[in-house]
């Protein structure tokens, strides 16, 4: 309660910058200077007000296409957290299989998702399989490395302890390990939600019928460019969303990881 | 145990340790930091492979065995700080695969026979450094096994608090009748808590005197133990054999 308090509160002044940075594009779109510096005609250059505007009469074809983005997004988040959770566990339970695939692991993040994009769509067609199978595979890395690094840095006291109260391997995952990677994996699944959105905008231009991605293009296209930003500010909302609520699962279920961290337990010593 | 040596790379540590334990009796362990006894409760435990020598618990050798039958409890209480207190403590029944209810309701009622009912559902971050040991201790007794291994089990706390607690040791250890080795630096506290001190030498450690302590007079507090004119003495020819070891 008082930590949400206290984060409203300190979110003011970036929300005061926010606005003075709209406010001043504002001016200088509305005014055209913003056009004139940049040498373009004036409505390729729209003002937040045109874009504010674009968002309330297109609302009908913007949710719409939000809505199809969201379910790529959400299928393919869960698909990476299901996937990141059990590679992460299974390299960390076997050192050999570590070896062996977290070089793989780390390829999986080198693939120019703008180059497999298209090839996922050759693959499987223009339905939300390959935007799922892009969102996983941009997601997978994050959550998966910081899942497998949380369930390492339970201290060899501990893991030695465990084995003197009798635990076996799978209990010490159980116990301990497990519920010490827990925010760590929050955290890899933080930063897989905000470049979740990015891969969907990928999938969706390789070819796509609907979805923001999927619009952008034609408001490329058609220089509708205030309800491309429009797209964009959807877009954003759909990332911070679920990047909220990962933060409230972290505060409810992963809250000791904070205090520990900050020192409170090696404060004593 | 018999013969115990252990090195780590060129560095020998324990060089042929002898020492025997009878059933219910506290041994502790006193000698210089880094003389390698926290490596020779380890060893006991079958928590690190023995280099040379044997060690039995109960007649068993075998380093799974004496795992089996021993639980080791080191300085740094290791409690989890996502878990209760009670749970903490029950972490000793649900290692061995015991449900969380059934070991909930028994390490409470263990929490409080150590004089923590009230805290049983409190999380480690609300408990001071001694209340922490004691539920560390709670862990260790449910474990159940017969033989007991702390190592400095005190060593993180401010004086004051230490002595309470070697006191509750004390206590809890006759009611308990475990057999129980204790590894400390302090003198007065092994010769305090221990039934017997073996005495231990630097790198590479022997045991250069084994002591029977005093028994202290009875229905004394811990004040008056150690400054019984006995303890003094064996306090002072304690001491002495360290400085010559």
């Amino acid at each position: 309660m008082t930590a949400g308090r206290r984060s409203i509160a300190g979110a003011w002044p970036a929300l005061l910058v926010a606005l003075a940075l709209v406010g001043l594009w504002q001016l200088a779109a509305s005014s055209g200077a913003l056009a004139d510096a940049l040498g373009l005609e004036p409505f390729l250059v729209p003002s937040p007000a045109e874009i504010g505007e674009s968002l309330w009469e297109d609302r009908g074809l913007l949710a719409e296409n939000a809505w199809v983005t969201l379910i790529e997004v959400l299928l393919g988040f869960a698909a990476a957290v299901a996937l990141g959770i059990a590679t992460a566990v299974a390299l960390h339970l076997s050192p050999l299989l570590r070896r062996v695939s977290y070089p793989l692991v780390i390829a999986s993040q080198t693939i120019p998702v703008i180059v497999i994009a298209p090839v996922l769509v050759v693959w499987f067609g223009f339905g939300i399989g390959p935007k799922v199978a892009i969102i996983a595979l941009i997601c997978f890395f994050p959550i998966a490395v910081n899942t497998l690094d949380g369930l390492g840095t339970v201290p060899a006291e501990q893991r030695l302890l465990m084995r003197s109260l009798g635990a076996g391997r799978l209990r010490l995952l159980t116990l301990v390990e497990a519920p010490t990677a827990v925010p760590f994996a929050l955290s890899g699944a933080k930063i897989a939600a905000a470049v979740a959105v990015i891969g969907a905008v990928f999938g969706e231009w390789a070819g796509a019928t609907e979805g923001l991605g999927h619009l952008m293009l034609i408001d490329n296209a058609q220089l509708e460019v205030a309800r491309l930003f429009a797209a964009i500010v959807w877009l954003s909302a759909i990332a911070i969303a679920l990047f909220a609520c990962l933060s409230l699962i972290e505060r409810r279920i992963a809250w000791w990881g904070e205090p520990v961290k900050a020192g409170e337990r090696g404060g004593e010593r | 145990m018999a013969g115990v040596e252990h090195r780590y790379g060129p560095t020998e540590v324990l060089a042929g340790i002898d020492l025997e334990v009878a059933g219910g009796e506290t041994l502790a362990l006193v000698g210089p930091s880094g003389c390698g006894k926290s490596t020779l409760l380890e060893l006991i435990g079958g928590l690190r492979p023995l280099q040379a020598g044997t060690i039995a618990i109960g007649g068993t050798t075998a380093a799974a065995a004496r795992t089996a039958a021993s639980t080791w409890m080191p300085q740094r209480d290791l409690l989890l700080p996502w878990a209760s207190a009670a749970d903490n403590a029950a972490l000793a029944l649900r290692a061995r695969g015991g449900g969380r209810a059934e070991a909930r309701r028994h390490a409470s009622r263990l929490l409080e026979h150590v004089g923590l009912g009230g805290f049983a559902a409190a999380l480690p971050h609300e408990l001071s450094g001694g209340m922490r040991q004691r539920v560390a201790f709670a862990r260790t007794l449910l474990a159940g096994t017969p033989v007991l291994l702390l190592d400095e089990p005190f060593a993180a706390l401010d004086a004051i608090t230490r002595g309470e607690l070697q006191a509750w040791l004390v206590r809890t250890l006759a009611e308990e009748r475990r057999t129980t080795v204790l590894v400390t630096h302090d003198v007065e506290e092994a010769l305090y808590v221990g039934d017997r001190v073996a005495l231990m030498t630097r790198r590479p450690a022997r045991v250069t005197a084994l002591i029977d302590v005093p028994p202290a007079p009875a229905g004394a507090s811990r004040a008056e133990a150690i400054s019984d004119p006995a303890f003094v003495a064996a306090r002072a020819d304690a001491l002495r054999a360290l400085e010559e070891a």
